[in-house]
């Protein structure tokens, strides 16, 4: 049986259950699927959907993007030198540890109450996850493959960039997976906190209407979101890491 | 030219056992040469020091005290004089065969048309000439460990250092690459010192065996084999071959107790 198809099933299963009983709850209290849909199609229309993804994916991309740029290097360092390990380890693994709504509040006085906010709380969540696994992928790296760079006198740079970097991509790809939750709901947090806009608008706004088959859209929608961002790393991951999937010891 | 010589090399290592530190002497004054062109095979049971002493040869590890050169310059390090093949290959997964034979080459500054046709050279020499696309997992154990040796040798060093090269490999295979490696040796004429724990395999390669027992040699024997040694089969048959292997694992099993 093709995966594809076990998915469909289970989904099948999973939301005719939900809407065979999700009918019979009191619609403030709860929705159901076609009540889902149905709110959909009406935010569609009105492009207000459209609207708020837009403005909710902007800060998203910016941060988790930046998460990226900083979290891989930052991992390789601390991953590959005991200084660093020693110096910033321990920042970083508290760091992942952060109650990072707490201090919502004291970066809004810093940043103020629009995109950069966003944008810093999409990063600070995302950050973590991405340079910890990239840490932990470095320390995995097999010292033989190192010696092999060391045999051919290759600099430190060259080791880190042409041999651990590529050892560490598998590591690296699941923190981007792990980060790609973590950011969506930064992301919801930023636009609850904040200057209230975006999907996470929609949330509050229909919930303090008791409109709560509207609430469900985003967040249908952000989960949604969040399976098509797996799906992309993964095909990104068999663009640039081929060798993994053929050398995992996986049944298919 | 390309001559080795080891001397009084020891190294001590420090294992943690049970929270105690223990010093563990994996090297003790040892010392022999291997001369230019000469393919030299280390034996010896497990523990005695084999691929320690190879990989301070390399570079990989330092020694504790004693002295390593080659045409008389000291070892410091790894270099490009030297080149390594090891036990698994040891392949960048992420490579093709002919990226990973560039990879030594482009480590030595070799760039452009050059690196490409170098490349392609040896994989030629070890007999892959149309493989060079493939990458590691495309390839069989013995293809593998002929990237490596192709690497190794792409390089141009004036010594070979193979850490049982063969080990992993299935007998037929073996065979084969022991063959390969003798033809290989006949063209490049390269120095050559290999670690093995295989008997045959020694008394075949090499034209002497350094018998390691506890860190230090406990014999080096001459094999008084002709080369070139085209016919390994004949040579596998013959009287002198049955005799010197005969000495050999005497001269082993007198190490064991």
């Amino acid at each position: 049986m093709p995966r594809s198809l076990i998915t469909l099933v289970s989904l099948a299963v999973l939301v005719g259950a939900w809407e065979f009983f999700g009918r019979d709850i009191n619609p403030v209290f709860g929705s159901y699927p076609s009540a889902i849909a149905a709110a959909f199609v009406e935010l569609v229309r009105t492009g207000q959907l459209g609207a708020a993804l837009y403005e909710s994916l902007r800060p998203f991309v910016v941060g988790y993007g930046l998460a990226i740029i900083v979290g891989v290097p930052l991992g390789l360092v601390i991953g590959r030198f005991r200084v660093v390990e020693a110096a910033l380890g321990i920042y970083v693994t508290a760091g992942y540890a952060m109650p990072l709504v707490a201090l919502v509040p004291l970066l809004i006085l810093w940043l103020g109450l629009g995109f950069a906010v966003k944008a810093a709380v999409v990063f600070l969540m995302s950050l973590f996850p991405i340079c910890i696994n990239t840490w932990l992928g470095v320390t995995a790296v097999p010292k033989s493959l190192i010696e092999v760079g060391r045999a051919f006198v290759a600099p430190n740079s060259v080791i880190l960039r042409r041999i651990v970097l590529p050892a560490t991509l598998p590591y690296i790809m699941a923190g981007l997976r792990l980060a790609v939750g973590r950011a969506v709901v930064a992301m919801v947090i930023a636009e609850f906190f904040t200057t209230i806009s975006g999907l996470g608008a929609i949330i509050i706004n229909s919930a303090n209407n008791f409109d709560t088959a509207t609430m469900f859209v985003p967040i249908v929608v952000l989960m949604v979101l969040a399976i098509g961002l797996n799906g992309l790393i993964g095909w990104v991951e068999r663009r640039v890491a081929p060798w993994q999937a053929e050398i995992a010891g996986r049944d298919d | 030219m390309g001559s080795v010589e080891l001397t009084d090399v020891s190294k001590t290592f420090t294992l943690r056992v049970d929270g105690a530190e223990q010093a563990v002497r994996a090297l003790d004054r040892l010392s022999f040469g291997v001369n230019d062109g000469e393919i030299v095979a280390l034996i010896g049971p497990s523990g005695c020091g084999k691929t320690t002493a190879l990989r301070i040869a390399m570079g990989l590890d330092s020694a504790s005290s004693g002295r390593v050169a080659v045409d008389g310059v000291a070892v410091t390090g790894c270099g490009h004089d030297r080149g390594m093949v090891f036990q698994h290959a040891e392949l960048l997964p992420w490579l093709t065969a002919a990226e990973n034979v560039m990879f030594g080459l482009e480590m030595k500054g070799v760039r452009g048309a050059e690196l490409r046709d170098t490349a392609q050279r040896y994989l030629d020499l070890v007999g892959l000439t149309d493989s060079g696309s493939r990458r590691p997992y495309q390839l069989s154990g013995g293809m593998q460990q002929r990237v490596g040796i192709a690497r190794a040798l792409a390089i141009d060093p004036k010594v070979l250092l193979m850490d049982e090269p063969f080990g992993a490999l299935d007998a037929q295979t073996r065979e084969t690459m022991q063959a390969e490696l003798i033809d290989i040796h006949a063209r490049t004429k390269k120095t050559i010192l290999f670690v093995t724990h295989d008997l045959d395999e020694a008394v075949l390669l090499a034209d002497r065996v350094v018998v390691m027992q506890h860190g230090a040699v406990q014999e080096i024997m001459e094999v008084p084999l002709p080369r070139p040694r085209g016919d390994l089969e004949a040579l596998r048959g013959s009287a002198v071959f049955a005799a010197t292997r005969y000495r050999l694992w005497r001269a082993i099993n007198a190490t064991a107790h």
